[in-house]
């Protein structure tokens, strides 16, 4: 069994006017089987109202399933019992980064999980101190929050889910409120993480050029898992992916239009240096 | 300019009044409070200067900071000698007009101003040596044995540094709120006292929703970093007391005793 397993899950809203009448049912998340390994980097894609984040927040036990069933290394998150455990093994980051920082300084936020796991006071210094040197935000632990940038922030936050040492850490559009820089620290950090501490990712997102790097790409549509595979299976349908409203990087397309137009070059290009290499150009 | 502000007052040096334990510093400032209405003669009072010049000495903070926070109780100090120096009866020592002040009146007006100078003086010192986190952290602390009357402290003091914290987030949001508004054409700053405070509702109600919206994340987020309140929590930063608390607390009760000896029962 993987780390993140669900089977057949299924999550509604209830929608209810100002009496509590049932006013409509949302079905947010339809039936959906993943299965992560340890390990493993994986994305997941979809536009607006996709189900996506429903879906993450199944995953910390923050909602719980209407059907079907969800285990987080191997436990249940429907069972009570093991809710905390459930927290512990996968962190979560949100989107905002300012309504998840807690403490006022830097290194008292990152401590505010250890803390509440009852870790012993040396500890959560160590874990504190190495927590923020994976990320690279060390330097500015005695820092107020309020004085970083979003990309810094989320960089916090991401400390303060590792510090709680998570087998799995979903990170819920992370850079939605970033500029192009600060989304590049966050998910070189979150890169970072995956190669060196080997922490499954759950990267969340709209972004195209984020997923690249993931070992599978999910693409959400309606609730349902609409795509699965790897980055370069899932771009070599580009027509598939506009038609779910989702867009491909820049250098997929041109990639795409090139082919349609007579070039030889292969399916599912996904950076530059592929381009070039595919168009035999680099070698002048 | 927003982002600036400091909260509280703290005056960030290094000195043996900032790094005391904030209990210390709280039951200090009680005491030192309540020796104040202790004492009822000069002599008293020129203690309770000293040891207030003293701590002062010690904390290495400028002077004027502590004369700034006079500065908001002014209005309060003047009613106050006022009220003292013309209503009090007993022998006259000058009238005009319909007024006249009496010998007893100058003194309890005299005590009235040195009480509350101090008063002000005395805490903003501890305001200005204690971060409002440490403060939050000695208050919860020295509220523990409420926790047995069923007082949820902990909840207190999560709520108080919460709120400190997302102080600067709010005001930078107003401060966006009211200039987009400002964009369209809102004003401000004309009209009388009542037109002012209509024209902050179309702030405030933004405001609000946005405070809750935040409130509804941050609690997710805790509750995702498995916070469940007080119990089986460990602490960080403990509070632990050392060598100079204990002297601190020492000096405090010798400082009460002489309050107690000079300026209640010999004189």
């Amino acid at each position: 069994m993987g780390i993140i397993e669900t089977k057949d899950l299924v999550f509604e809203y209830i929608r209810r006017d100002e009496e509590g009448n049932v006013e409509g049912i949302t079905r947010a998340v339809d039936g959906v089987n993943l299965n992560v390994n340890q390990g493993d980097f994986i994305a997941i894609l979809g536009h607006n109202g996709s189900g996506k984040s429903t879906l993450a927040k199944h995953i910390n036990a923050i909602l719980y399933p209407t059907e079907g069933t969800v285990w987080v290394d191997g436990k249940d998150t429907s069972d009570d019992a093991n809710l905390w455990e459930v927290r512990q093994k996968a962190g979560m980051v949100f989107q905002n980064p300012d309504n998840q920082i807690i403490g006022q300084v830097v290194e008292e936020d990152v401590g505010f999980g250890p803390e509440n796991l009852g870790v012993p006071t040396e500890e959560i210094w160590e874990r504190v101190k190495e927590s923020l040197k994976a990320v690279g935000m060390y330097e500015f632990r005695k820092h107020s929050p309020n004085k970083l940038s979003g990309g810094q922030k989320q960089r916090v936050s991401i400390a303060g889910v590792i510090a709680m040492h998570p087998k799995c850490i979903v990170l819920d559009e992370p850079t939605a409120m970033l500029d192009p820089n600060g989304r590049k620290e966050v998910i070189r950090a979150t890169r970072a993480l995956n190669d060196v501490e080997e922490i499954t990712v759950i990267l969340i997102t709209h972004y195209m050029e984020e997923i690249i790097h993931a070992n599978k790409v999910f693409v959400m549509d309606k609730g349902k898992v609409a795509m699965e595979g790897t980055p370069k299976e899932i771009f070599s349908q580009v027509d598939k992916l506009k038609s779910l409203r989702l867009d491909v990087p820049q250098v997929t397309l041109l990639a795409h239009e090139l082919r349609k137009s007579g070039v030889a070059i292969p399916e599912g290009i996904l950076t530059r240096e592929e381009l070039v290499a595919a168009l035999g150009l680099g070698k002048r | 300019m927003l982002r600036d502000i400091t909260l509280g007052q703290y005056y960030q040096t290094d000195s043996v009044i900032h790094r005391l334990d904030p209990r210390v510093k709280l039951v200090t400032t009680i005491c030192y409070i309540i020796s104040l209405f202790i004492v009822d003669n000069f002599i008293g009072y020129i203690i309770a200067g000293l040891f207030l010049a003293l701590i002062i000495k010690l904390s290495k903070v400028p002077v004027k900071f502590m004369v700034r926070g006079m500065k908001s109780i002014v209005f309060l100090l003047i009613i106050a000698v006022g009220f003292n120096l013309f209503l009090t009866p007993g022998e006259t020592a000058v009238a005009f007009w319909k007024l006249k002040i009496t010998w007893e009146g100058i003194r309890l007006a005299a005590f009235m101003a040195i009480r509350l100078v101090f008063l002000i003086m005395g805490s903003s010192v501890m305001t200005l040596t204690t971060t409002p986190n440490n403060l939050t952290d000695g208050m919860e602390s020295l509220l523990g044995p409420l926790k047995k009357l069923k007082v949820p402290v902990h909840e207190i003091s999560m709520m108080m540094s919460i709120a400190l914290r997302f102080i600067p987030i709010l005001l930078e949001e107003t401060d966006k709120i009211m200039k987009a508004q400002i964009a369209r054409g809102a004003d401000f700053e004309s009209g009388n006292l009542i037109k002012k405070a209509k024209s902050l509702v179309p702030l405030l109600v933004p405001l609000f929703i946005s405070a809750f919206r935040r409130a509804n994340d941050l609690a997710m987020a805790m509750e995702a970093r498995c916070y469940r309140g007080g119990e089986h929590r460990t602490k960080m930063k403990p509070l632990i007391y050392k060598k100079r608390d204990a002297l601190a607390y020492g000096t405090v009760v010798c400082y009460l005793a002489l309050c107690v000896v000079f300026g209640r029962i010999l004189l």
